[in-house]
């Protein structure tokens, strides 16, 4: 068999070996899909008629959960993010990761297993997350291509928030060592447009949620669910998770080649 | 060596490795010959893993020539991945998974056809006592049950070359001993064996070559036989109910030192047939004996004779090495007591 060819096996193998965490360990899946759909209803219930009527520009209709729903969706990939950090970190505590960098096995499977795993679980809660906002009285005015532009963004955020997560995780000595990281992926979007837009910010705060990497990503999120134009923020976005998914995967290759002393 | 020996698994000629300012191998030579048991050691902080890290492909060495089945560890990684198998002093086992599945998932990985992978597991799980424990998840496994996945894990692939970090630190007895059968039956199959521990018995028992580290430079090697003919320490000591007594025995016994208020310590190997000289002569002076115990060498004796210093750094490894040593001392002396009372 080639080297291509194995390489895609063991990387099955890998995926096949973290996915079967999630069959076995049903709590944390129900858990990484129930916190974002609290974390709606919370959003659109209680804050909701307040946030809302507080938003001028509300879209038209001006159902707050129109325009609080992808930021939900980016706090439930920043959920997965987390638990894929801790996933890798629990690899190289455990000593399993030394065992399977003595192994003849392709280099980069060990880590595109983990990714790849986490694409999976973190699309799967994002759909599911889609769906109760459905039910929730969510109405979008796109159209499939636009669905499926949303769908693609969503996926390249997640690809690139993985590919940070296994760095960091790869970095961290010990499972604490992974809490900064957490922290910032679950704080970042209450300092973004996820709930009200950035103009209504204190100039500083307003600046920086201006700027940083979400708010680009959720306003085109809006906008293509919306259907509305996104403007230049859809460059934007791409461009930053493509910068973080390249950073990402560079730092956990150099991190995984060098290893531990452990 | 001698031009009919089998050709090295390991050579390693000059070997050094820093960490930062730290040396922690100044110039490492050993050699393995294939279908043996090489043993490394030494106390912690002696350079024992550091040296398995750079022969397994996980760490580069600074300098010296090392070949692992003949291919060099930090060129052809791969090659010598695909001989070796490491089980290190960490279990590197996934406690999520169950049993079998962590030793299906090795098999996989060494892409294994799916009926061949099961028969193997299947076998090592019985080899290994684990059949009961296969469907129940690593992680609520005792430390010897651990340990035992860990070493099938590592010969699902059949590696030609076994890598052995410290395997029975934190083990009980029974576990040790468990583990050691399993060695020798390695061993006795033709598998390479490089073994790191800091229990000299250990070393004693599996090994046919030692080689003792001592910061990071080997200070000397050999059988175990050659080790310990450099190492006193072995000694019987001779309990007394009173000085009369110690006087007498002291006449008979020329060798002999004192120790403390009513005891002396006579050396040399202290074997059945010695012991049962030294009750003889004894028991013909009609000198009556408290009590006697027999004291092995241990890794202390080792080190004193060899570096002039006891070792180097025992913090953490002094009260599991003191209680390994003192279990094995105190077993043979418990059933001499029992004979000599």
């Amino acid at each position: 068999m080639s080297t291509l060819s194995y390489a895609a096996r063991d990387s099955a193998t890998m995926l096949k070996r973290n996915l079967r965490y999630s069959v076995r360990y049903p709590a944390t899946v129900i858990v990484s899909l129930a916190i974002p759909a609290l974390l709606l209803l919370l959003f659109v219930g209680v804050f909701g008629g307040a946030l809302g009527a507080g938003l001028g520009a509300a879209p038209p209709g001006g159902k707050y959960i129109d325009y609080v729903l992808p930021g939900i969706l980016l706090m439930s990939i920043g959920y997965g993010a987390s638990s894929t950090t801790l996933a890798v970190n629990r690899d190289m505590t455990e000593g399993i990761m030394a065992r399977f960098r003595t192994m003849a096995i392709s280099r980069s499977s060990v880590l595109t297993g983990h990714v790849v795993a986490a694409l999976i679980r973190t699309l799967a809660s994002t759909v599911l997350l889609v769906a109760v906002a459905l039910l929730m009285g969510y109405r979008s005015g796109a159209d499939a291509g636009r669905w499926l532009a949303a769908a693609g963004l969503v996926t390249l955020l997640t690809f690139a928030l993985s590919w940070l997560a296994v760095a960091i995780g790869l970095s961290a000595p010990t499972a604490e060592g992974t809490v900064g990281f957490t922290l910032i992926v679950q704080l970042l979007p209450f300092i973004s447009s996820a709930f009200v837009p950035t103009g209504s910010m204190s100039a500083g705060v307003g600046w920086f949620a201006h700027n940083q990497p979400f708010t680009p990503v959720i306003d085109t999120l809006r906008g293509l669910l919306a259907g509305t134009p996104t403007g230049h923020s859809a460059i934007i976005a791409v461009a930053w998770c493509a910068g973080l998914a390249v950073f990402g995967y560079l730092w956990a290759g150099a991190l995984f080649r060098k290893g531990s002393a452990r | 060596m001698s031009p009919t020996a089998p050709s090295p698994a390991i050579t390693a000629s000059g070997l050094r490795k820093s960490f930062g300012e730290k040396v922690v191998l100044d110039g490492v030579d050993l050699t393995v010959p294939e279908g043996t048991v090489f043993c490394l050691l030494g106390p912690n902080g002696a350079g024992k893993t550091t040296a398995v890290h750079i022969l397994c492909t996980l760490l580069r060495a600074d300098g010296g020539e090392v070949r692992v089945v003949g291919r060099d560890p930090a060129r052809e990684p791969d090659a010598v991945r695909a001989a070796i198998g490491v089980t290190g002093q960490f279990s590197a086992v996934d406690g999520l998974l169950a049993g079998r599945e962590n030793l299906l998932l090795m098999a996989d990985l060494h892409h294994l056809p799916r009926a061949e992978g099961r028969r193997r597991a299947e076998r090592l799980l019985s080899d290994f006592e684990l059949t009961d424990a296969a469907d129940k998840r690593a992680a609520t496994y005792s430390g010897g049950m651990r340990r035992r996945l860990d070493l099938a894990m590592t010969l699902v692939g059949e590696p030609r070359v076994i890598f052995l970090d410290e395997p029975t630190t934190g083990l009980d007895p029974r576990s040790r001993r468990t583990m050691w059968q399993i060695v020798r039956g390695l061993a006795g199959r033709g598998v390479t064996i490089f073994l790191t521990t800091q229990y000299l018995d250990e070393a004693d028992e599996l090994a046919d070559r030692i080689a003792v580290l001592d910061q990071g430079r080997i200070v000397a090697s050999g059988t175990a036989a050659e080790l310990k003919r450099r190492v006193p320490g072995g000694h019987i000591r001779l309990d007394f109910l009173d000085e009369n007594g110690r006087a007498a025995a002291e006449r008979v016994l020329e060798a002999a030192t004192r120790d403390g208020d009513l005891a002396l310590n006579v050396p040399g190997e202290a074997g059945v047939r010695a012991l049962r000289d030294l009750l003889t002569r004894l028991d013909e002076a009609g000198i009556e004996v408290d009590g006697l115990s027999v004291h092995t060498p241990d890794l202390d004796d080792v080190f004193f004779a060899l570096t002039g210093h006891p070792t180097t750094e025992t913090e953490s490894s002094d009260a599991e090495r003191t209680a390994a040593s003192t279990a094995a001392s105190t077993e043979a002396a418990s059933i001499q007591k029992e004979s000599v009372r």
